[in-house]
């Protein structure tokens, strides 16, 4: 056995294994002896701002927030995507061009859209 | 069973090192003292500035400032602790997993400070929650809260493991839940935790 390659593999993962362990498990026996659990209500919320949770978690969020996906999309996402594009730009064939027409129209059409509901004036 | 503390010293000179698990564990524990990341009023400016190059609290491991109470050990109470803030505060103590320890930060902490006659301003944390070290000022400089950091070491440092001196988090039998007061129709109810505070009887 000792002779198989694999053997200071072996032996080294057990190590590994034990050098993680060990702590985890001292610390489990320390809290075993010495350090009682006192868990209660307040301790065990989960909640953890000094505020207690009320409400439901599971709400529904106002539809109106999906201007700001758009916007995101157009003066973020787009950017990622426009960068690459203009670097290869001259080695580009026409189906790629083409493609990447598309999209940018795509997202132009969001751009007019979020104008046109007025998202893109503050005052 | 301790070694003699003479013996113990010829022994490091010869460089053998003696201890119990008792000082090792104090040691590990005042070492990294993490306190929550936690102000309140003016008081905090001068934690946050101890906390800066210039007073370097991680000299004593303690510089970690935790968002959560789960991985704190030190809530220091930098600053007045008004009645609408106070259940927020208890709760939080209670959500910190023990061995937890409390600084109470400047006169407004202890006692109210200069908003003591103010309807709305509890008259210092200890009413709630135990309180280890308390310093005076206002607000305390730097050098106080470090003060109060050493104090805090010493006084982990004597706590034993066993033993009917034993610290409350050792104590299966001691109070682990800290009441947290309501909002009555005119004061905080109750007005105080009778486990760790008894009220002054005045005398007129
Ligand atoms: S003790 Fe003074 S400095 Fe500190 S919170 Fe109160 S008023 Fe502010």
């Amino acid at each position: 056995m000792a002779s198989s390659p694999y053997f200071s593999l072996a032996v080294l993962f057990v190590a590994a294994l034990g050098f993680g362990l060990t702590p985890l498990g001292l610390a489990w026996l320390w809290g075993r002896v010495f350090s009682p659990a006192k868990p209660n209500a307040v301790k065990n919320a989960i909640y953890e701002c000094g505020l207690e949770s009320r409400g439901d978690a599971w709400m529904q969020f106002r539809s109106a927030y999906y201007l700001y996906a758009i916007i995101f999309l157009i003066f973020d996402v787009e950017a990622v995507f426009l960068l690459p594009f203009a670097v290869a730009f001259t080695g580009l064939g026409a189906a790629a061009c083409v493609a990447m027409l598309v999209f940018v129209l795509m997202l132009i059409e969001g751009l007019a859209w979020a104008w046109a509901k007025g998202v893109l004036t503050w005052a | 069973m301790a070694v003699d503390e003479g013996l113990k010293i010829e022994l490091g000179k010869q460089g053998v090192f003696v201890t119990t698990i008792e000082e090792l564990y104090n040691w590990g524990r005042r070492s990294s003292i993490w306190p929550m990341q936690f102000g309140l009023a003016c008081c905090a400016i001068e934690m946050i500035a101890t906390t800066m190059a210039r007073y370097d609290l991680a000299r004593f491991g303690a510089e970690v400032f935790r968002p959560s109470p789960r991985q704190a050990d030190l809530m220091i109470i930098s600053g007045t602790v008004t009645k609408k803030m106070a259940p927020q505060v208890v709760r939080l103590y209670n959500q910190m997993a023990e061995p937890r320890y409390v600084i109470a930060m400047g006169a407004c902490a202890i006692s109210g400070g200069p908003f003591k006659q103010g309807y709305n301003v509890l008259k210092g944390i200890d009413r709630y929650i135990p309180v280890d070290v308390h310093i005076p000022g206002c607000p305390p400089r730097p050098e106080a809260l470090l003060q109060a950091f050493m104090t805090l070491q010493k006084k982990i440092d004597g706590q034993p493991l066993t033993g009917p001196d034993r610290p409350r988090f050792l104590d299966a039998e001691a109070q682990g839940e800290f009441p947290v007061p309501v909002q009555g129709e005119h004061d905080l109810e109750p007005t105080s935790n009778p486990g760790v505070w008894t009220v002054p009887v005045v005398i007129r």
